[in-house]
């Protein structure tokens, strides 16, 4: 269970995989997939505070309607 | 200040379920976050409920699957309940629900074998398309135009496939010029639909198929009507063919994906279904109230 607190602005965090600064939008959410600007890597926000990235999961065969 | 009486189960955030969030402040409902990757599903000891009514949002079929049969044991109102995704996981569970209740579908048979399934295709007639029974945005999915094609498909799955793949499960292949109706029911509504359509036979969206408003006329709102009473839907999209003799319900999501569909439609599809929620709480205050005599 976590928080359903909005997203202060202009946050960003380095990529876990390129190292590369990563802007969040401003209205992100934890749980929420971003790309790596220099690798297209799907990356997820793992935290907002503070702002922390994480390789994202990758797609199962379940996944999606 | 009180404790959110609405939790949203839910792991990664999709376009979708950042609007419902952003439905749910606009609406000014509290919610949770439920991440099922942190949940321990204790089948042991007293577990009180945590949240009146649970929307089921996970982008894993399977988890959300045990989530919410888990939620319900608990007392929870889901949305949508553990039999609506059961049933909608599944499109041989699917389809013989909706064959159950009369709603009409393209024609459909499941196969425990090789030999078996080549007599279904050979009898329904080609092409076929053939599905996982448990599968999603449109993966895995054969169009068999002749015998050499279906030997090789099926020789494939069994040898490759796990298990489920050697479930087969084969449909007509229904003539649309490459586009399908994708429609949303809320409760005892079709609020919405659009026309997927595609340079491709297979028109998800999430595989390319482009969207346009498709009005919703009083024949498909009673036919979505009956395909989700089918698999006791709260909030489901269904995907029908038009054909001359009419719609025929292909398949029915029970977390269904709107990104494409709200500029195009017009309707505010997470607005409606936080309202929904609003109301089954509504619901629920009503009924105490009932039970303590207000």
């Amino acid at each position: 269970m976590n928080n359903t607190a909005e997203a202060p602005q202009q946050l960003e965090a380095i990529s876990p995989i390129s190292g590369a600064k990563v802007v969040f939008p401003t209205d992100a959410e934890v749980g929420e997939l971003i790309d790596d600007p220099e690798t297209g890597d799907e990356l997820e926000i793992v935290s907002l505070n503070p702002p922390q990235l994480a390789p994202a999961p990758e797609e199962e065969e379940d996944w999606g309607e | 200040m009180s404790s959110p009486r609405v939790g949203v189960l839910c792991s990664l955030v999709r376009p979708e379920e950042k609007l419902l969030f952003q439905a749910f402040r606009e609406q000014g409902v509290l919610f949770d976050r439920i991440d099922e990757r942190t949940l321990l599903l204790n089948a042991y000891g007293n577990t009180r409920r945590q949240y009146d009514v649970v929307l089921e949002r996970s982008v894993s079929h399977s988890r959300g699957y045990y989530a919410v049969r888990y939620l319900q044991g608990i007392g929870t109102r889901v949305v949508n309940t553990f039999q609506t995704i059961e049933c909608c996981g599944d499109k041989a569970l699917t389809t013989m629900a909706l064959s159950e209740a009369g709603v009409p579908i393209p024609r459909s048979t499941v196969a425990f074998t090789p030999e078996s399934a080549l007599q279904a295709i050979e009898e329904i007639g080609y092409p076929v398309v053939m599905k996982p029974v448990v599968g999603s945005w449109g993966r895995l999915l054969s169009k068999i135009n002749d015998r050499d094609a279906a030997e090789a498909v099926l020789e494939h799955k069994k040898v490759l496939g796990n298990y489920q793949h050697s479930i087969f499960y084969i449909q007509e292949f229904v003539q649309t010029n490459c586009s399908d109706i994708r429609a949303f029911v809320i409760g005892n509504e079709c609020i919405a639909a659009i026309r997927r359509t595609s340079q491709h036979w297979v028109t998800n969206t999430a595989r390319g198929g482009v969207a346009s408003n498709f009005p919703v006329s009083a024949e498909l709102n009673d036919i979505c009507i009956r395909a989700a009473r089918a698999v006791q839907g709260d909030v489901v999209a269904i995907d029908l063919f038009e054909t001359q003799d009419g719609y025929l319900v292909n398949e029915v999501n029970s977390t269904m994906e709107f990104r494409n569909s709200i500029h195009t439609t017009g309707v505010n599809i997470p607005g409606r279904m936080v309202d929904y929620v609003r109301s089954i709480l509504n619901e629920e205050d009503q009924t105490l109230q009932h039970a303590v005599g207000v």
